[in-house]
């Protein structure tokens, strides 16, 4: 493969950071905030149990914020996220330690409970154009009662094993221990999980392959792609991220499974709504209903779709949320909604529609996480807390809007 | 008016880019006090880019060079600063808001108020006289949105008229607008030139460049090419030759129909209006496209051609539609988008902004998006396909763009219509509906459009055209239909059709009201 490189001016180099600023101001960001918090607590929030913690606190608004990133796309917002996923728990709670039902039968009647539920929604807003802030609103109403009345006010719990290794486990090593024991030896540590390590050395290697496969293209097809310097910079920004955590965790316990769900999920919906046909279509309604209609997309048939996924992956996260508590509680998934959309809009998409990554609202998630959690470690009360996570929400969008006016 | 004029402003050496694209490269132009000044150019050339430097929509110091206005070195950081000054333009699209009434959007931004209050009786009185000076009879109180684009136009130059304006800029202010209603607002700016003001007009419709213009500045590829006095007389073919920088010997490409079995027959077509329940648009409207054919459509504004192709295509405007329509003779269900497309049907909007483009997204993105069946694979798009067929689509029209990649949004007015275009013609369809296909696309470049017809029609497809410019269609056109007041009203074949005849079927019907907006 060879791809001709010319080296490109100063200005090009410039001007192409000037209309990409987003991208790369996302990732430097959140590296940029680990990295301040893993001084201010002296190594706290890098320590591998804090790490997988943080992996484990997140999950279920980074699977919501999936969810989301495709309803906001689309033109709409669900503000009934966080009293679905509390419901779907205590639905969950029900069936498991009051009637005694086996866990697959739970799982997945709480996940077609959920795509009921985002259905009931997306028809009124699809087919009934009635607007989804206030078709969701009431539903994060009617949900949240709805918890307190299935659960009669109590905590439900506690769960079975095999439920909480929903949320708490961990993907066991393929070595044994006499094989792996002497590895991290080697790096200075108790024990290296090695699949884990294996999967974190593979999956860099697959983003590079990636990254490079679509230089090529683009190269021979004349786009004038991102430059080779900002190309490998990014990519060894990332990598090295990426092994550094996968390290961390492997001398841990490894990979948790919410992590393995989490990242699958990920990469799932980043393909669906980058490479396929049916992504393509969300950003065109949100960008322009009419125009899509008229291109022939069943507009409302996506809009109904878009919900019916988020109302599974809020019941997906509700699952989890509840096998991590042990218990389901009337008052689980209060607020959360809020967190799931804040990170979406972090993550760099347009209130409008039409506008927004995958891989942004996981970023975006990832940085109102870490914030929660070093600001937590540091003794910081829930009072600023609440202030700085919002002026960070803010300064993101004020950051987005500002660099829109630059590009003019 | 031989009496020689100084100069009221004066651009030197205008520099301006965008990541990626230099849209003026050291353009100069210079406009006499209380001339009229046309600027001409093939789509991309730099027009609008000029006018919204000069009108401080691009604030001075984000491009080189300098202005010169009325003596003085202008530093323009804004449209506030430049109204002050007595600069006014008027944008290619327009910026009236719907929803207000006339005398609101005339005074919107400069209210009639005391201690904030607004001032009706005022507002209203001011507004009567401004628009008895642009000719429009409508009361005040009017919302904007019930009257045509014709008359919006004469409420934007009122709205300009009310800001004591001494340099009028006008970006393609006739591109919407049917021949008499560009009458009026061409008649309209020589009265202000006898009033003294000065005004620039952007226009494709050289015709009209020839009857009011005393000058006119001709811009190619970002760069002024040559300035033309039109006192001494001015041709067509002299700027035309100066815009594409070649000699155009012909406006319309040479055409030998040969014409097929009947491709689309539709038989009773009645439409309603779909708030208005009782109004009836389209009256039981049959007629037939043959393979090989180009067929045209004339009518005024608002006599429901656009609402007869777009209830077509899909039903995507009005209720109780019914009809029936035959594709090669055999009935078929046209009731949805997806359907229509499906039966080999393809509608080109008139109107590319709001129902024709996703306006932030590329060129390519906005390329496949009817068809993208067509670049994927179960599901899953290719996207180096995608950019195979956008180049090629962008190289067969000549769009003029520094990649695929590029936000339509960024694209001159023309060059985007030619995305429209690519868009329909990449869905390979069996019938091409066109509603206005050269709204605000410069000579060279309709040329172009007209030869992918032809091409099209050639290869046995069939072809629907919507157009208000009549020699438009009778350069076109194997055969038109005329239509008023939602209904066919008669039918001429390309040997009989002439733009008299045409407008005598017209009149022949008495006009009632308007059928449709
Ligand atoms: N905001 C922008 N960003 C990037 N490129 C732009 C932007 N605005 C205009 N351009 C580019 O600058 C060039 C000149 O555009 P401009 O709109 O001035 O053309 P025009 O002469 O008015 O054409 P038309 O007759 O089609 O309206 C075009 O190539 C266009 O793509
Ligand atoms: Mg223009």
């Amino acid at each position: 493969m060879t791809v001709a490189e010319t080296a490109p001016k100063a200005g090009e180099l410039k001007a192409y950071l000037k209309t990409h600023m987003r991208e790369y101001g996302l990732l430097f960001a959140l590296i940029a905030i680990m990295v301040f918090f893993q001084i201010v607590t002296s190594g706290t929030l890098m320590r591998p149990v804090n790490i997988t913690n943080l992996f484990l606190q997140n999950s279920y608004i980074i699977i919501m914020a999936l969810g989301m990133l495709i309803v906001i796309v689309s033109g709409n917002i669900d503000l009934s996220v966080g009293s679905v996923m509390g419901f779907v728990g205590a639905f969950a709670a029900v069936m498991i330690v009051k009637m005694g039902a086996p866990i697959w039968l739970t799982i997945a009647a709480s996940l077609l409970m959920g795509a009921a539920i985002g259905a009931a929604q997306g028809y009124w807003i699809a087919y009934w154009k009635i607007p989804s802030f206030i078709v969701t609103l009431a539903g994060m109403l009617v949900f949240r009662g709805a918890s307190l009345w299935l659960l009669e006010g109590q905590s439900v719990g506690p769960f079975p094993p095999e439920f909480q290794r929903l949320s708490t486990g961990f993907v066991p090593d393929l070595f044994p221990r006499s094989v792996t024991e002497p590895i991290g030896a080697l790096f200075g540590q108790r024990n290296l999980n090695l699949l884990c390590m294996g999967v974190g050395v593979l999956a860099s290697a697959a983003i590079l392959w990636s990254g490079l496969r679509r230089r090529a293209r683009d190269a021979a097809y004349g786009v004038a792609g991102e430059p080779a310097s900002f190309f490998w910079l990014r990519n060894a920004v990332a990598i090295g991220a990426l092994l550094f955590l996968t390290f961390k965790l492997a001398t841990f316990r490894g990979f948790p499974n919410v992590l393995v769900s989490m990242a699958l999920l990920t990469l799932l919906y980043a393909f669906v709504t980058q490479n396929t046909v049916i992504g393509r279509r969300v950003y065109a309604l949100g960008g322009n209903e009419k125009a899509a209609k008229l291109s022939g997309i069943k507009t409302e048939r996506l809009t109904f779709l878009a919900f019916v996924n988020m109302g599974v992956l809020a019941a997906l996260a509700g699952l989890i949320f509840a096998a991590r508590l042990n218990t389901a509680t009337p008052k689980a998934g209060f607020g959360i909604e809020l967190d799931v959309i804040a990170a979406v809009f972090i993550g760099g998409a347009a209130m409008a529609g039409g506008a927004g990554k995958v891989v942004g609202a996981v970023i975006g998630a990832f940085i109102m996480g870490v914030m929660n959690n070093g600001m937590s470690i540091m003794g910081i009360g829930i009072d600023y807390q609440q202030m700085i996570k919002g002026l960070v929400l803010l300064a993101a969008v004020i950051f987005d809007v500002y660099n829109k006016r630059r590009q003019g | 008016m031989n009496a020689p004029m100084t100069a009221l402003l004066e651009m030197r050496d205008i520099t301006k880019e965008f990541p990626g694209v230099k849209a003026l490269d050291r353009v100069n132009l210079v406009v006499a006090k209380g001339e009229i000044h046309a600027v001409c150019g093939e789509n991309g050339a730099g027009k609008s880019t000029l006018m919204k430097v000069l009108s401080g929509v691009y604030p001075a110091g984000s491009y080189q060079g300098e202005i010169h206005y009325d003596g003085a070195l202008a530093e323009f950081r804004n449209l506030a600063e430049s109204e002050a000054r007595g600069v006014v333009i008027i944008h290619q699209e327009l910026a009236l808001i719907p929803q207000l009434s006339i005398a609101e959007n005339i005074f919107l931004g400069n209210e009639r108020a005391a201690g904030g209050v607004i001032d009706w009786s005022e507002t209203y009185r001011r507004t009567e006289e401004l628009l008895a000076k642009v000719g429009l009879r409508d009361a005040p109180g009017v919302l904007v949105e019930t009257l045509g684009v014709g008359k919006q136009q004469l409420v934007e130059i009122a709205k300009a008229l009310s800001k004591d304006v001494r340099l009028l800029i006008l970006d393609e202010p006739t591109a919407a607008l049917q021949e008499t209603d560009s009458r009026k607002l061409l008649d309209l700016m020589l009265e202000l030139k006898a009033q003294g003001v000065t005004c620039i007009i952007i226009s494709h419709k050289l015709n009209e460049v020839r009857q009011v213009a005393d000058t006119v500045t001709v811009i190619r590829d970002g760069a002024t090419v040559s300035r033309i006095d039109a006192r001494e007389g001015l041709s067509e073919d002299r700027i035309v030759r100066d815009m594409v920088g070649r000699d155009m010997s012909h406006r319309y490409p040479e055409r030998t129909p040969k014409l097929g079995d009947k491709v689309l027959e539709v038989t009773g077509w009645r439409v309603w209006h779909p708030e208005q329940a009782e109004r009836q648009v389209i009256r039981d409207i049959s007629f037939h496209v043959r393979a090989g054919e180009v067929l045209g459509i004339a009518g005024l504004m608002g006599s429901g051609r656009t609402e007869l192709a777009m209830s077509l295509f899909g039903r995507s405007w009005g209720r109780n539609v019914s009809g029936e329509v035959r594709m090669r003779g055999r009935p078929v269900d046209v009731s949805s988008a997806p359907k229509a497309i499906a039966a080999g049907l393809a509608y080109v909007t008139e109107d590319r902004k709001h129902l024709g483009l996703i306006l932030d997204e590329s060129l390519r993105f906005n390329n496949t998006l009817a068809n993208l069946r067509g670049v994927s694979k179960g599901g899953v798009l290719n996207e180096a396909e995608e950019t195979r067929v956008a180049e090629g689509y962008r190289k067969a029209m000549a769009t003029r763009t520094p990649s695929v990649m590029q936000k339509v949004g960024n694209l001159s007015g023309g060059n985007q219509q030619k995305v429209v275009l690519a868009k329909w013609l990449f869905t390979e369809p069996e019938v091409l509906i066109l509603d206005e296909p050269t709204r605000g696309i410069d000579v060279g470049a309709k040329y172009e459009i007209y030869t992918i017809i032809n091409q099209l029609a050639a290869q046995g497809k069939a072809v629907v055209m919507i157009s208000s410019e009549m020699p438009e269609l009778l350069g076109m056109c194997d055969r038109i239909h005329v239509m008023n007041e939602g209904a066919f009203v008669g039918e001429l074949s390309a040997a009989e059709a002439s733009q008299e005849r045409i407008m005598s079927l017209i009149v022949a019907q008495p006009q009632e009201q308007g059928v449709a907006g």
